[in-house]
């Protein structure tokens, strides 16, 4: 798989950004909402937006068992509320979750708008807005391991996160306009790698 | 390797790369709903109908225009119960000009501030000057040069204006209209036709460059004002706008939480008619009654308000 097609979730939030990165890490980038363009491409992204308004939007269009399915066999990456709802336990409120990454989060963990702000990861400015933290490891994911990757820290707390085929930032590359960030390249590069497992 | 804030804050200032703060939370609201609430258990019902933020108020457009007198700034007491009975983003409005009020919404901590022409407006020469503030700031506009000149101020989003409370959408689609063959036609602007452009509009001469370059609005652009039905919703984003703001529409409407739901859907799925029409028909009862833009005296009507 080359040049492999990345859905982002598309119910509502930070879609768009995404494309010029992702075309420029070398594959194709699709807005997706249903089942049938679920099916349709390679791996997904769960944007920034609301995890909360995500959730219900999920749960009003039954759509779970479709993305559930398509999780299982393919990579997917969260951003902010993307990776709120990937995680196993979720705090300030308690929802619910897809439980991929065996990871514990709070939402809003750094405070309201007032206190979204840039970081510096892997050398390329990114923003945290709203942002929850990743405060421990939290159970055993979907893979039934317990241990994961950390690829950046900030402010003591692990940033992004990895375990297989499952990527997590709580903050936003996206936003800025040098193509493609870091993190997008590691991801393509996931997805191209984990095809290549399927295959072998 | 760790940088200072200091640091931080000069490369994100130098940086034309990244995307301002401000603007960030506007690109995490699209695609959604951005519901007026008037309670705690209103923000709920909306919360859980899926809308992506609040608009804390004490009254909906429409009974503020019932009500007349002045229309200030809601209660704080009023805005952090909201506040704190929800997880998403709650905004609030403060009146055109009246940065005191904005300063008191900053503190008590709110994640947007709407400088707004619903409420009576405190200064009619001057709108705030939103650089000055670290919240951002939503500001609506009629047409690209009043769109340039908020945003020149420091707004970081930007809403079509609308005429609240009249469940009308003609004003909104107008404004849309309006801003969306305006840029068309920058665009094709030689650049030595620019600075004749920026004074014939009154707008920046930067800004108007920069939507130049960029064939559209630096910032994100809202619909609000008169959003009545799914059908409403759909129509302004088919038009381009990247979320709604909908007012007196759902708790005027017979049915707040199921006349919620259909409008989110009909927001999520705009350019899917089947799904429209599945949100038209999950509505029971009636949408607000409305009233016709020309039978408001030209003294009540709220868009004219600001400049």
């Amino acid at each position: 798989m080359s040049h492999p097609v990345i859905g982002v979730l598309a119910l509502q939030g930070c879609v768009e950004p995404h494309r010029p990165h992702i075309e420029a890490a070398g594959a194709e980038f699709a807005a997706v909402k249903t089942p049938q363009q679920f099916d349709a491409v390679d791996a997904f992204i769960l944007p920034g937006g609301e995890s909360t308004t995500m959730l219900k939007l999920i749960d009003m269009y039954g759509l779970w068992d479709s993305l559930t399915r398509n999780f299982k066999t393919k990579p997917v990456w969260g951003i902010c509320a993307g990776t709120i709802l990937m995680a196993q336990h979720v705090t300030n409120p308690q929802q619910k979750s897809f439980g991929l990454l065996p990871i514990s989060v709070q939402r809003n963990a750094y405070g309201r708008q007032l206190d979204s702000h840039h970081g510096m990861i892997d050398n390329y400015l990114v923003s945290f807005i709203r942002a929850p933290v990743i405060l421990s490891p939290s159970g055993v994911g979907i893979s039934g391991e317990a241990e994961f990757e950390i690829l950046a820290t900030h402010e003591s707390a692990p940033v992004w996160v990895r375990q297989g085929p499952y990527m997590a930032t709580t903050f936003h590359p996206e936003l800025t306009q040098d193509f493609p960030s870091p993190m997008h390249r590691t991801f393509v590069d996931l997805v191209r790698g984990s095809a290549a497992q399927l295959v072998a | 390797m760790k940088k200072t804030k200091q640091e931080l804050k000069s490369a994100a200032k130098t940086s034309s790369t990244v995307i301002n703060l401000k603007v960030g939370l506007a690109e995490m609201l699209k695609g959604g709903v951005i519901m007026d609430v008037v309670t705690a258990d209103q923000a709920k019902i909306a919360e859980d109908a899926g809308a992506v933020a609040v608009m804390a108020l004490e009254r909906v457009p429409s009974d503020i225009r019932a009500a007349g007198g002045v229309a200030r700034m809601s209660p704080p007491r009023l805005i952090e119960q909201i506040m704190a009975s929800v997880s998403i983003p709650v905004m609030a409005k403060c009146r055109i000009g009246h940065f005191a009020e904005a300063q008191v919404l900053e503190a008590i901590g709110v994640d947007y501030i709407d400088e707004s022409e619903v409420l009576t407006p405190a200064d009619e020469d001057y709108h705030i000057n939103k650089h000055d503030f670290k919240v951002p700031f939503v500001c609506g506009a009629k047409n690209l040069g009043e769109a340039l000149r908020r945003i020149g101020e420091g707004a970081a989003l930007m809403r079509t204006k609308g005429e609240p409370g009249t469940g009308n959408i003609v004003e909104a689609v107008r404004h849309l209209r309006d801003i969306n063959q305006h840029i068309k036609r920058i665009t094709v602007l030689d650049d030595a036709e620019l600075m004749t452009e920026a004074k014939n509009m009154g707008a920046p001469y930067e800004l108007v460059k920069l939507v130049k370059e960029q064939g559209r609005l630096p910032v994100p652009n809202f619909a609000a004002g008169g959003i009545a039905t799914p059908a409403d919703a759909a129509l302004c984003m088919q038009l381009g706008a990247e979320t709604v703001f909908v007012g007196s529409g759902i708790f005027k409407s017979e049915n707040p939480a199921a006349f919620a739901k259909a409008i989110v859907k009909a927001t999520c799925h705009y350019s899917d008619p089947s799904m429209v029409l599945e949100a038209c028909r999950e509505i029971e009862g009636e949408a607000m009654r409305g009233i016709s833009i020309d039978t408001i005296d030209a003294g009540m009507r709220m868009a004219n308000r600001g400049w």
